[in-house]
């Protein structure tokens, strides 16, 4: 019983980390923590974006390049 | 036994698809339940995607699960990014699907919904979804590199930049035939046009927000954003009645347009995260949650279809575009059947982020499936409105008059029976003064959403309430769309002309800058110009030339696909690929040809500007050009438009050559000679 319960919550967080993760994908801003993760785990020395620059990154590469997108 | 029962599951999917399409297609005379089509167009799409995507994706192209991918390799946690699959599909979808897939089969409907439904799941099955994979596919294999870099790789430098001209080109058209939309869809409505307007203010204020009172919070400020926009269509509501504000927000579409070509070119100037991104982020959830509320409307109202399966207008002579059902029934649905311009996407951010190649079935040709259920639905939406009341939208003045009463008589003189009444209610029922004369699909698709929806939220009072939000979700990113490809067009003319004035490169230059966002504003606002004084519409002489170029580009990147297949050496399967992109060139040339030198001057060009040079010449006006100056540009416009067609042809001929001379060059070699990435196997996790 308990081992479903928690199955379904984990199924549950899941899907709403999928979601919110999706839909910012969308408008093209990909996940910080992985971000974080991934700065953490190749370039320990290297001191990480925080969230405000690594939105105004992410805003430039997708805007600021002039990449067309579909009709 | 095991390997039967594992099929059997799908036969019976196979069946009632079949059965689904079978009552759609075979009933005549009775009208039948848009359910139908909806299980039609599903069960096609399980069985393509469970059979044919696998069959592409294990023999013909081979992936390979244990192949290290772009998004590993050169992982940075920014572009690359090794991600979901299912979050990826969102991505890769909301990028996709735009205003294409809706406009497009909304002008196809009046032949009827057979004909588009078909081509909609024929096309996308065997050619759009195919495209979409194989470029992923191929994109992935070489580090995530762009469709213009992939050509000028696999079949050399010239060709690749022929093709990126033609992309210009075909987005300048893009960009004028979208802002045609919008124009069609605002002139002589108030409220529209205020609730339009509205949403410039919203996004300044989101930008703002978003830069320096709560950075990057992209989702309350979504929130916030979508709720002054819905107080902007109740604004609208107030503005339309007012006899104070409601002129001041009514235009005719030559002052639009000047509105338009201002803004396109201001919005395209200012930083990106002051309007542009803001705005992107409301028409992007604002799409998404449209089409998931427009998929629960059909499925909850079951809609009758009352446009006939098949109209007269099959045989050519339609009001709203003419040209027979081949080849031109196969450029007026582009996106949702196949789509060029999708190459772009597939070789673009997507293929960074693909976890693992197997998921380049998932993503390219299952995304591409997604896309072309909206088409489904757009098709839907317009073929249950009145059959009257379609055309009367979507039929140019200069064929049917201008007052309800001759539109009436005329349309019901086609067999499509309709009173003035029933115009002048419909116009009433969404808020408007008038419906007649609106072609380009937005208003069409607007009245279709509207009708269903309000039979699921807010009943017929809210029927022009349901109107204006889907005309303000259309030209919300339709006016993306305008600022970002006037942005992207900037870039790739300043990239071209860059080779013979290297000053013009530079973009931190400000006076290149706006040079070539003022030259690319300039020619597509110069289209668009043309297709709002255009007598038969504008969308007559623009939609086609928009379908034309962009099938040749799905023409263009198939072929990429047939030469990529041919050196792997795996041209036993280059069929996959070859037949679609024959297709494509069977309709594309013939549809270029027939518009340049068709004899009827409703579909040719050249004629066209003919009668209309004839008659300068003997000094008599031809309606409905007043003054002679104009039949002068009429004939001036038409020779343009014809020698674009020419262009065009010989883009994709010359890319034709090149590849047949590349696959002819790769089947004498003795090893594969395809310039893959080198293998490296995937780490273990």
């Amino acid at each position: 019983m308990k081992a479903t319960g928690a199955s379904l919550a984990e199924t549950g967080r899941y899907l709403r980390r999928s979601l919110t993760q999706s839909l910012r994908l969308m408008v093209g801003m990909p996940d910080y923590d992985t971000y974080l993760s991934h700065m953490a785990r190749t370039h320990p020395g290297q001191e990480a974006m925080s969230y405000e620059a690594f939105f105004r990154e992410r805003l430039e590469a997708r805007y600021g390049g002039g990449k067309g997108r579909c009709c | 036994m095991h390997s039967i029962r594992r099929h059997l599951v799908w036969l019976v999917v196979a069946m009632v698809g079949a059965f689904a399409l079978g009552t759609v297609a075979l009933s005549r005379g009775e009208s039948i339940n848009a359910l139908w089509i909806v299980v039609a167009a599903i069960c096609t799409y399980l069985i393509a995607y469970r059979y044919y995507s696998l069959f592409i994706a294990t023999r013909v192209l081979g992936l390979d699960g244990k192949r290290k991918t772009p998004a590993h390799r050169h992982n940075d946690g920014l572009d690359y990014v090794p991600t979901d699959k299912n979050v990826l599909f969102g991505h890769h979808f909301a990028a996709i699907a735009g205003a294409g897939p809706l406009v497009g089969p909304v002008l196809a409907a009046q032949m009827g919904y057979l004909p588009g439904l078909l081509w909609i799941l024929g096309g996308v099955v065997f050619a759009g979804a195919v495209q979409d994979f194989i470029v992923l596919f191929i994109s992935t294999r070489r580090d995530g590199r762009s469709l213009g870099d992939l050509i000028k790789q696999e079949m050399g430098t010239v060709p690749g930049m022929i093709a990126l001209f033609g992309t210009f080109m075909i987005m300048i058209i893009i960009l004028a035939v979208l802002a045609l939309i919008v124009v069609k869809a605002l002139a002589e409505s108030p409220w529209g046009t205020f609730t339009v307007a509205a949403t410039i203010p919203v996004a300044l204020f989101m930008g703002v927000y978003l830069r320096y009172i709560r950075p990057g919070r992209i989702g309350e400020i979504s929130v916030i954003g979508f709720v002054l926009l819905m107080a902007a269509i109740f604004g609208g509501q107030a503005v339309s009645q007012s006899p104070v504000w409601g002129p001041m927000f009514t235009f005719d579409g030559k002052a639009l347009t000047w509105m338009l070509i201002g803004y396109g070119f201001i919005a395209a100037s200012l930083p990106v995260w002051l309007l542009l991104a803001p705005r992107d982020y409301l028409s992007t959830f604002l799409k998404i949650g449209t089409i998931i509320a427009l998929a629960i409307g059909i499925v909850f109202v079951a809609p009758t279809l009352q446009m006939p399966a098949v109209t007269q207008f099959a045989q050519g002579n339609g009001p709203v575009w003419s040209g027979n059902l081949f080849p031109f029934l196969f450029i007026t649905i582009a996106c949702g059947a196949v789509s060029g311009f999708h190459a772009l996407i597939s070789s673009g951010t997507t293929p960074k982020m693909l976890d693992n190649e197997l998921n380049a079935r998932f993503i390219g040709y299952g995304g591409m499936l997604a896309e072309s259920f909206v088409a489904v639905m757009a098709l839907v939406a317009a073929a249950c409105i009145d059959p009257g009341v379609y055309f009367a939208m979507n039929s140019p003045a200069a064929l049917v008059g201008s007052t309800p009463e001759a539109v009436a008589q005329t349309i019901s003189g086609w067999g499509f029976a309709v009173t003035p009444d029933m115009l002048l209610q419909t116009a009433k029922d969404v808020g408007e003064t008038t419906i007649l004369g609106r072609a380009g699909g937005a208003p069409t698709l607007a009245v279709g959403m509207a009708h269903i929806l309000h039979q699921v939220i807010g009943g017929q009072a809210m029927m022009a309430f349901w109107y204006h939000f889907a005309i303000l979700f259309e030209a919300l990113f339709i006016l993306t769309a305008v600022d970002a490809g006037t942005r992207a067009g900037r870039f790739m003319l300043q990239d071209l002309m860059g080779s013979f004035v290297p000053a013009l490169k530079r973009t931190d230059s400000l006076p290149a800058n706006l040079t070539a966002t003022f030259l690319c504003v300039a020619a597509w606002g110069y289209f668009l110009y043309q297709g709002v004084v255009d007598p038969l519409g504008g969308i007559n002489t623009l939609w086609p030339l928009f379908g034309i170029s962009n099938q040749m580009l799905a023409a263009v990147a198939l072929m990429l696909g047939v030469v990529v297949l041919f050196r792997m050496k795996r041209e036993r399967y280059a069929w996959v690929a070859a037949a679609p992109a024959a297709w494509l060139l069977v309709c594309t040339l013939t549809a270029g040809w027939q518009k340049i030198f068709s004899a009827d001057p409703k579909v040719g060009f050249l004629s066209h500007a003919a009668k209309y040079a004839d008659g300068l010449a003997q000094g008599v006006l031809i309606a409905p050009a007043k003054t002679p100056e104009a039949m002068a540009r009429i004939v001036f416009n038409d020779r343009l438009d014809a020698g674009l067609c020419a262009l065009f042809i010989f883009v994709v001929l010359s890319v034709l050559v090149y590849s047949v001379r590349t696959c002819l060059a790769a089947r004498r070699a003795h090893q594969p000679t395809a310039r893959e990435t080198p293998f490296e196997p995937m780490a273990a996790a």
